[in-house]
């Protein structure tokens, strides 16, 4: 079981709710703007604490409300690629990349950056500094940073968001490839259909 | 070029400098803690806190100065204390003047840390967290690294304030010729003496340099590192 999620969480008003299996190497999770997505990707990284509920990855526990387990972001393994990105301005591109590869033990690293690099097409980037990056590179550098940090899986919010559809055509093609090649399961957030259609194994809808 | 002042000119200065440096030195990671308290973390009391820590720039500098010596002098609580535990005693002592121009010079350094502190966005340490950082690992690489411009803006603007000091410190240790004869103490002696003007005016030109351009350089620090919306002047 790849994704095994329970949760419930409030924001400001509303209750953020669901609870969902999957299996697949890719789901998607879908709804319409606001209702809650990125709440549920933050819950499962470890940054916000649903109320109750159950998050459990690959196997391992991350979250269990009644058995009192809640890992924190650290221990959780998630190569957590932000929607915008966030590049950490006081470091070059390959500090960024390099950032948790080096905080990872080197057993549980199951890719190398060249591999990344040539993987990304991001080479030319590497002496650069995030603030000069266009918005399609600076995803992704992102998503190479997320890779390199031994992840046991992945989580996505709106990657292809404000991109231009050639852009967009490229980094679908990486996401392919990662889902595809690299054999760990990836939940990824999106509010596009199309995206959605061509990627995923399986739809879970936040409504 | 050492002709420019007398010695006992030099001497005055000198010790300004060495007053104002472990004033500096002292108050920095108490300012920065306090800082990072204040912009990152909600608590009970907190108002408080700020309030207090504001204290020394609304109360009148001779009652801080008053405070000082009921608590560090010989018979205080802490000066007390610190005399049998080691050895140390603070009034009459230059020590004891950058003790009072670090109680002045906190809220000033408190301020300048705390804005570049909260313009970090907080989002970048918890990606450093998702990374596999641990929370004082994520503050060494992100946090503190971000805010160096206004640690060093802080610390500017604390060396100048230190070096301006006057009613805490004369109040603390009082007024001794080369052991805590700063140079506002030194200003404020020589315009009670007959025919030293020319020595006054050049000391209060010094002061007024030193000062700008401690000033100047902390008010760049502070744009560069907030924004151009942020600044301490």
């Amino acid at each position: 079981m790849s994704f095994e999620v329970a949760l419930s969480r409030r924001i400001g008003e509303r209750t953020v709710e669901l609870a969902f299996a999957s299996e697949t190497r890719l789901t998607a999770l879908v709804g319409p703007s606001g209702v809650g997505k990125t709440t549920v990707l933050n819950c499962i990284a470890g940054l916000l604490r649903p109320e109750s509920g159950r998050i459990v990855i690959e196997g391992t526990v991350l979250f269990d409300a009644d058995a009192g387990i809640d890992l924190p972001p650290e221990q959780r393994r998630a190569g957590y690629v932000f929607q915008d990105a966030r590049l950490f301005p006081h470091m070059r591109v390959a500090a960024n990349l390099a950032y948790g590869e080096k905080l990872a033990r080197i057993e549980d690293r199951w890719i190398k950056q060249v591999e990344v690099v040539e993987f990304l097409g991001i080479g030319p980037l590497l002496n650069r500094w995030p603030a000069t990056l266009s918005g399609g590179e600076t995803r992704r550098v992102a998503i190479g940073r997320a890779l390199l940090s031994a992840p046991r899986f992945l989580l996505l919010d709106e990657p292809f968001a404000s991109l231009d559809e050639a852009r967009s055509e490229t980094l679908m093609a990486v996401v392919e490839r990662i889902r595809d090649e690299l054999q760990i399961p990836i939940l990824l957030v999106s509010h596009d259909r199309v995206e959605v259609d061509r990627l995923a194994g399986e739809v879970v809808t936040l409504a | 070029m050492t002709e420019w002042l007398t010695p006992a000119e030099w001497g005055v200065i000198g010790l300004s400098l060495k007053v104002s440096l472990l004033s500096v030195a002292l108050t920095l990671p108490v300012a920065y803690a306090l800082a990072w308290l204040l912009a990152r973390r909600r608590f009970p009391g907190r108002i408080l806190l700020d309030a207090l820590v504001h204290l020394p720039l609304v109360v009148p500098p001779v009652v801080t100065g008053w405070i000082l010596l009921v608590l560090f002098g010989r018979n205080g609580p802490i000066g007390a204390w610190l005399e049998e535990t080691f050895g140390l005693v603070l009034v009459f002592r230059w020590t004891g003047a950058a003790l009072a121009a670090a109680v002045m010079a906190l809220p000033l350094m408190v301020r300048a840390m705390r804005l570049s502190i909260e313009a970090v966005d907080r989002r970048l340490v918890e990606v450093a967290r998702t990374l596999g950082a641990r929370p004082w690992r994520a503050f060494l690489s992100i946090t503190l690294p971000l805010t160096l411009p206004g640690i060093a803006a802080g610390a500017m603007l604390g060396f100048a304030r230190s070096l301006g000091e006057f009613g805490a410190t004369i109040t603390f240790v009082s007024n001794i010729p080369g052991e805590t004869r700063t140079l506002p103490l030194a200003i404020y002696s020589g315009l009670q003496l007959p025919g030293a003007e020319v020595q006054v005016a050049r000391l209060s030109l010094i002061s007024v340099v030193l000062s700008i351009a401690a000033l100047i350089v902390s008010e760049l620090l502070v744009r560069r590192s907030a924004g151009s919306r942020a600044h301490v002047l």
